[in-house]
């Protein structure tokens, strides 16, 4: 059941991902700004969360699962770190995606060609 | 009378363009869209179940799955799968996290000619670099909000 919810839940934030693509003149790169920065604000507005517990992976796995981590991260952080928590919450939180994104990423990049020039 | 002719041919040519142009692409490419992102979070869920059953808790069971998912997508798109995949899927493969990873590898193999440190190392963040910069201004606000409040 949980894997069904997370199917339709991810699914559907990826259509609506999809309209903006083909209905407006949004690149993916632009989507992906937008929806981590509503992923982020959603969270604080405390709307997001019951949409995690319900579809798991399928609100997580979508780019609006990083702005919710963001989010929920400098929260917790401002709570048991007061001010100076505000700085370091938020990329504390998704450190482990980030620093995964830039290692890996750059790693297959260096032992790959692109198809059309090799 | 050919003039005429080419005078309502303009006329008419946005009907002639809308008539021919397929009209259910935003329904087709929604549908890819929904089937190929609904299975990636499904595998997500699959890997957050393998992790919380190991023992971690469910904010390192979401960090982990999101790592792994990162890696697979990195790979991926070195060996030139995922951009078939990306075609096929559009926003479907682009809004789970394996876009912003693919979109970092492919930037990064793109620039190698013009080197290692100012090629790879920096037009890697030509996409995810500004999710990072808006992410993270978006968490400051979130934070000092929180605080005030």
């Amino acid at each position: 059941m949980e894997y069904i919810k997370a199917f339709i839940v991810g699914g559907g934030i990826c259509v609506i991902g999809q309209i903006l693509l083909d209905r407006t003149k949004l690149t993916s790169g632009r989507i992906m700004v937008i929806f981590s920065v509503t992923g982020a604000f959603l969270t604080a507005l405390g709307v997001y969360q019951p949409v995690v517990e319900f579809a798991g992976a399928g609100a997580t796995v979508p780019i609006l699962g990083f702005g919710y981590s963001l989010a929920n991260g400098v929260i917790a952080e401002v709570k048991s770190e007061g001010l100076f928590g505000i700085m370091t919450g938020g990329l504390k939180a998704t450190a482990g995606g980030i620093s995964a994104a830039i290692a890996f990423g750059y790693l297959a990049a260096l032992f790959s060609n692109p198809k059309s020039k090799g | 009378m050919i003039l005429k002719d080419i005078e309502s041919l303009k006329e008419d040519y946005p009907n002639i363009v809308e008539t021919h142009s397929p009209k259910n692409k935003v329904f087709k490419n929604s549908f890819r869209a929904f089937w190929v992102g609904g299975l990636i979070c499904a595998i997500g869920q699959f890997l957050n179940n393998v992790f919380i059953y190991h023992g971690l808790n469910q904010k390192e069971a979401t960090s982990a799955t999101t790592i792994v998912l990162i890696m697979a997508s990195s790979i991926l798109t070195g060996l030139n799968i995922f951009d078939k995949i990306g075609k096929y899927a559009g926003a479907g493969s682009s809004v789970p996290i394996t876009g912003f990873a693919n979109s970092m590898v492919s930037a990064a193999m793109e620039y190698k000619k013009e080197g290692f440190i100012y090629g790879m190392g920096a037009k890697q963040f030509t996409i995810a670099g500004p999710v990072i910069v808006f992410g993270t201004i978006s968490s400051i606000v979130i934070g000092i909000i929180y605080y005030l409040l």
